[in-house]
Formats: structure tokens, C-alpha cells, sequence
């Protein structure tokens, strides 16, 4: 069962599978359509005018690569290992997921299709596939859990703005579950003129490689910049993980460095040991959901419970397949980590850095404040800053009981 | 000869209800009583990605009244206890299959009497997961194919599969639109010049009308989210109203003549 792999870089197998994790699990429907885009897929990343296209669109209109930052007074305060970001809030959109969408709307394209439908939690997954629908010039339309779009109303006035039409997802829990569930119940209505656009690892294979693929140009590009900068690979990585985009975009091409720890931050959200939290690794088990095996948040009899998470963006009751390898393989350490611990980051990091972080990163941030202390003054620790956090500053001022 | 191979002997109906919602003994019942030919009991689960609002609702009242997997297969043994005969499906998703192990799930199938098993996202890539388990045990894992399924994936997709091949007559969801019977019989020709298995459409059928002249051209015609309704709709009074339509959607496919060979 812990047999080492050669290559921790080498998953999935030719069926979509990451180990026993992973796979195409859809209604017969849609299974010609995801062959379909796998095929499609190869093709694309055998096409260097499809990299070349996706390079350029990366760095004039999203804005790479972003920065390597030295958190220098954030080291200072925590007094131990130097706390370095990958500062992917720094994007257009404020986030990574842009990354991902840039690189499916081209694979949409190149398949012609007509059509472009996503789910969003946050909405930072929804306001990026709205963006590069308004920038080619496609149709889209937003699933969106019903209290998602309450909680989350400025993204749902972004992407109504950038042209999407959003459309409440009332089933359910009504967050982002509920909204998967439609997105895919569009698909399978309109096979022949929609690209779905999944913000996650997750979902039946290609997807979870695909969007790790998008998002590994986080980690390729903070892997050449710490090395010139530092001369080194750093200590240990730090991120957060709902679907888990932003972390195994920034582990994937470290995987393969042995001397290099990896940490990943689940939401806790009211702690572990209740039903309140959104901690698919730690708290949940091994099931079948949205097209692949993973671990889930369920009961006894697989049914799928409900995610609590501060975060709208980690409240969600699975993680990508590659994760759930990661785990069992035990390459990455996976941990999780409370609303009040996440939002006791957030504030640290205003204060002693001037950014303002999503509550997804706060999470992380969490963890480095923990790890950074138990660790020496010359060991590096490489964050990925995946989002910042205008979006959240309404539920954080309720959180803090302050009116704005 | 096996339950499905009686039943399928002439145009069948089978019918669709979910498990837990209502009195499902009774209604399950009602729908024999009717002339159902088989019956497909729906096994509820919180994410029921291929169907539309009236299943969805009936999953979640089922959820919502407790129902468990043992409650389901409870309903399955004492149905089959009452109807020695008529074939009994279970349809519904991966994961409260798997849960206990595929092995687990295939074994109360058998002790339950269940004769076939539809899981909406198992695809043939995936047949490990269950139908190895399922076959051990006798359980015909059948197997669904639709509109986008192609020539070259036919093989695939009916490889392994048993019982009777469920065609999905519309790309969607369940309950809403229907097809027209033009491609209905299109495509049953073409399964049929690749299988000896019975044929079953589905996917929108709501009317006796609708019913009988799917049944000119298959085997078998499903029909679930009008049901399902009328158990949303009369709760403790369903059993009566299922009757009356079942009986009127069983006579519109028994009459059914056949167009085609």
C-alpha cells in the first residue's frame, strides 16, 4: 500500500486514475463528452501555439508571473523560519482561478464551443469565468448556491457586470455542491454547444489534471524565482485547500524535490471534533461525488453532508483526487485549521504586512504562524497568498461585530 | 428463464418509484396492481446530478423522513416476499453503493431478491467499482445508453451489461423534455442490431399516449417522474392514483403493436 513512487509527477494513469482515487464517474451522457475533451486536451498540449497563446494571455492580461515576496515583518513577529508568498492575489481577478479559466476557454474554443457554464462557491471561481467570457466574447452562465449568492453579493454583482447571467442554486444546502450538481445537470442538457469550466482539481478526469496542469504555473514560476532569489528550494510549502487548485498548483512541480516538506490547510470551521467543518481529508472518508473518488464529507450511508466553512471558497465536501493520493502516498502532510485561527491570520497578516488576504489563505497563514515558530531562522517557508480578501471584508466585519 | 426474460416476453412497463418517500410498500403495491411489469426503485441520495426537480424533491423527502440503505433494502425484501415474480431494479448513484464496499451492496441485493442494479455513474470505465461484485452475486448490472453514445462506444457500453439495456431517449435530465419518436425508434434499431438484451426507453414519458407508441418500437418503457409526482402530491393517498395511471400507461404498452421485427 506505501510503496514509493519513482515519480510523485506522474499521476494519473491513462484512466484518470491517482492510485485508488480519481477516475470518470459521470452518467453515460456525458462520458463520450469527457473523452472527448481528454482527446481534445492532448492535442492542445502537444500544440506549442496553444502554450505560446496561454504564456501571452498569462502575462499581459492576468498579469505573471506574479510576485515572489519576502514577508519581512511577518517573519520578524513570528520569530523563526523566513516567511516568503507566491502572491497570486495579485492577479486580475484577485486570485488564482483565473489562471485555470484562461487555459479552459482556449481548450473551449479550440473545440468550438459555443457556450460556457461554471459553478462558484466565493465567486472568485464564477467573476474569473465570467472575465474570459466577456473577453472572447462567449455566453455564460454562473451556478451559484442560493445562500452563496447571499453571502457573497459583490462577486454576484462583479459577474453580472462582466455580462454572466447567475443563476441561484436553491437545491439542497444551497452552496457549492448544490451548484456542481447543476452545472452538470446544464451539461448533460446541452452536450453539444457547452463547455463545462470546472474551478477545481476535481470532477471526472481530465479535469483534475487539467486544472493542476493550468495551476501549476504558480509553482514552476516560484520554483525559478526562489532559486534565484535564494539560491535554494525552500523548506517547506504552505496552502490552502477547498478543491485544492491553488495547492497542487503550487506543489505539483516541487513533488519531486525530496528535501521539500508540503503542508496543506484544510477549514476546520468550528473545529474537528463537531459536523461543522469543511475538512474533507481529515474529517471524512473515502466516496464517490461530482465524477470521481475522493474523500468525502459523508454519513454511514454515503450520503454527502454539508460543509461549514468562514470561507464560502473551502466550504465544500470534497478535494481533488490528487490530494487524496497525496495523502495515502503521505508525500504531503495535510492539516486543518479553525474559522477563529483563520481570522486571527487575516488580521496578523493587515497588520503586519499591509495585504489584505481572502479567508481561504487565511487559513494558510494560520499554519505558518504555527510552523514558522518551530522552525529555524535560515529554513524558508513558501506560502501561496491565492486571494485577497476584499471580497470577504462584509462577513469579517460581522465575524469582528463591526457595522460598515 | 430469469424475471426480466418473462416480463420483457411482451412490451413492458416499468415503473419508477424512490424509496422512502411515502408509503413505498403500499405504492409499490399499487404500481403491480396497475400492471407494472418491473419495477425500478429509486435508492435517495443528497446529490442527484441526472434528475430533474420532481425526483430531486423526492429524494429529499425521502432523506429528510430518515430513510436509510437499510431501510431501502427492507423495502426491496418485503416487496419481493409479496411478488415472487416481478423483477425488482435498483437505480440510483455510486457513492451509497460503494459506501459499505461493492461486495457489501451485492450481497443484500441478492438477500433482498433485487434481480438488476442501474447505477447513473458507473460508466463501463469505471465497471470495477460494482459490476464485478454484482455479477458474483447474479445481479444484472444494466447498463444505460444514450443519445451521445456512438457506434464505436456501443460495444463498450453493452459489454458487461445485463438484464435489459435502459436507453436514455433524451440528453438531460430526468422528467423533462421528451424525444421524438422518430429517433426513438432509430436508435432502438441500432441497440437492438447489437444486442439480444431487451430494450427499455425512457426519459420523459408521462403519458399513456407517449407509452404506447414507444411501445410499438421497444421492449420496455419507463416511466418515473409523473409517479413521482403523484406520490409528492397525495402522500398517503398515492396508492389510488398510481393505480389508475399505472393501469392506463399498462394498457396503452400491452396493446402496443409492434412496427417493427
Amino acid at each position: 500500500m506505501n510503496i514509493q513512487p519513482n515519480s510523485y509527477r506522474t499521476q494519473p494513469d491513462d484512466r484518470g486514475h491517482f492510485g485508488e482515487f480519481g477516475g470518470r464517474y459521470v452518467a453515460e451522457t456525458l462520458m463520450p463528452l469527457v473523452l472527448d475533451l481528454e482527446r481534445e486536451y492532448r492535442a492542445a498540449q502537444a500544440d506549442p501555439a496553444f502554450q505560446a497563446q496561454f504564456d501571452d494571455l498569462l502575462e499581459h492580461y492576468v498579469g505573471r508571473p506574479s510576485p515572489l515576496y519576502f514577508a519581512e515583518r511577518l517573519t520578524e513577529a513570528l520569530g523563526g523560519a523566513q516567511v516568503w508568498f507566491k502572491r497570486d492575489e495579485l492577479n486580475h481577478t484577485g486570485a488564482h482561478k483565473i489562471n485555470n479559466c484562461i487555459g479552459q476557454i482556449l481548450l473551449a474554443m479550440r473545440m468550438g464551443k459555443k457556450r460556457i457554464i461554471a459553478e462558484t462557491g466565493a465567486g472568485q471561481h464564477g467573476v474569473a469565468t465570467a472575465t474570459v467570457c466577456a473577453r472572447f466574447g462567449l455566453p455564460c452562465v454562473i451556478y451559484m448556491g442560493a445562500e452563496d449568492v447571499k453571502r457573497q453579493s459583490p462577486n454576484v454583482f462583479r459577474m453580472k457586470l462582466l455580462g454572466a447571467e447567475v443563476v441561484p442554486v436553491t437545491s439542497g444546502g444551497a452552496t457549492l455542491k448544490d451548484a456542481m450538481n447543476e452545472g452538470l445537470r446544464d451539461w448533460v442538457a446541452n452536450v453539444h454547444d457547452t463547455f463545462y469550466i470546472i474551478g477545481t482539481a476535481a470532477g471526472p478526469h481530465p479535469y483534475p489534471e487539467m486544472v493542476r496542469d493550468f495551476q501549476s504555473v504558480i509553482g514552476t514560476e516560484a520554483r525559478a524565482q526562489m532559486l534565484s532569489r535564494t539560491g535554494r528550494l525552500p523548506d517547506l510549502l504552505i496552502a490552502c485547500i477547498g478543491g485544492g487548485s491553488n495547492a497542487l498548483g503550487l506543489f505539483h512541480p516541487f513533488l519531486d524535490d525530496a528535501d521539500v516538506k508540503m503542508l496543506g490547510v484544510e477549514a476546520a470551521g468550528h473545529g474537528l471534533d463537531g459536523d461543522e467543518h469543511a475538512a474533507s481529508l481529515l474529517g471524512g472518508s473515502p466516496g464517490v461525488l461530482h465524477g470521481n473518488r475522493t474523500y468525502l464529507l459523508q454519513d454511514e450511508d454515503g450520503q454527502i453532508t454539508e460543509g461549514h466553512s468562514i470561507s464560502a471558497g473551502l466550504d465544500y465536501p470534497g478535494i481533488g483526487p490528487e490530494h487524496a493520493w497525496l495523502k495515502e502516498t503521505g508525500r504531503v502532510e495535510y492539516i486543518a485549521v479553525t474559522d477563529d485561527e483563520a481570522l486571527d491570520g487575516f488580521q496578523l497578516l493587515c497588520r503586519t504586512e499591509g495585504i489584505i488576504p481572502a479567508l481561504e489563505p487565511s487559513h494558510a497563514i494560520a499554519a505558518v504562524t504555527d510552523r514558522a515558530k518551530t522552525m529555524r531562522e535560515d529554513e524558508i517557508i513558501l506560502m501561496n497568498l491565492c486571494g485577497r480578501g476584499d471580497k470577504d471584508i462584509f462577513t469579517v466585519a460581522e465575524k469582528l461585530g463591526v457595522k460598515i | 428463464m430469469t424475471r426480466f426474460s418473462t416480463a420483457f416476453a411482451k412490451p413492458a412497463l416499468v415503473c419508477f418509484v424512490t424509496a422512502g418517500d411515502g408509503d413505498t410498500g403500499a405504492n409499490l403495491d399499487a404500481l403491480v396492481e396497475g400492471g407494472a411489469d418491473v419495477i425500478e426503485l429509486g435508492m435517495p441520495f443528497t446529490d442527484p446530478m441526472a434528475d430533474g426537480p420532481a425526483i430531486q424533491a423526492a429524494n429529499i423527502r425521502s432523506l429528510g423522513a430518515g430513510t436509510k440503505t437499510a431501510d431501502v433494502f427492507a423495502i426491496a425484501a418485503a416487496f419481493r416476499a409479496r411478488h415472487p415474480d416481478v423483477p425488482l431494479v435498483l437505480m440510483g448513484y455510486a457513492n451509497p453503493m460503494v459506501r459499505r464496499g461493492p461486495e457489501w451492496f451485492a450481497d443484500e441485493c441478492a438477500k433482498a431478491g433485487v434481480d438488476g442494479v442501474i447505477c447513473v455513474d458507473i460508466p463501463p470505465e469505471e465497471d470495477e467499482a460494482l459490476g464485478p461484485a454484482l455479477r458474483a452475486k447474479g445481479i444484472a448490472p444494466i447498463r444505460l445508453a444514450t443519445p451521445t453514445t456512438d457506434a464505436a462506444r456501443l460495444p463498450t457500453v453493452l459489454g458487461g451489461s445485463d438484464g435489459f439495456v435502459y436507453y436514455v431517449s433524451v440528453a438531460g435530465i430526468t422528467g423533462k423534455q421528451q424525444a421524438a419518436q422518430a429517433s426513438i425508434a432509430d436508435a432502438v434499431a441500432r441497440l437492438k442490431a447489437s444486442t439480444d438484451l431487451p430494450i427499455a426507453v425512457g426519459f420523459g414519458v408521462r403519458t399513456p399516449e407517449q407509452a404506447g407508441e414507444i411501445a410499438k418500437v421497444a421492449d420496455g418503457v419507463v416511466v418515473g417522474s409523473v409517479l413521482v409526482e403523484l406520490v409528492g402530491q397525495h402522500g398517503a393517498d398515492a396508492p389510488q392514483h398510481l393505480k389508475a395511471l399505472t393501469a392506463s400507461l399498462a394498457k396503452a404498452v400491452h396493446s402496443a403493436a409492434k412496427t417493427t421485427a
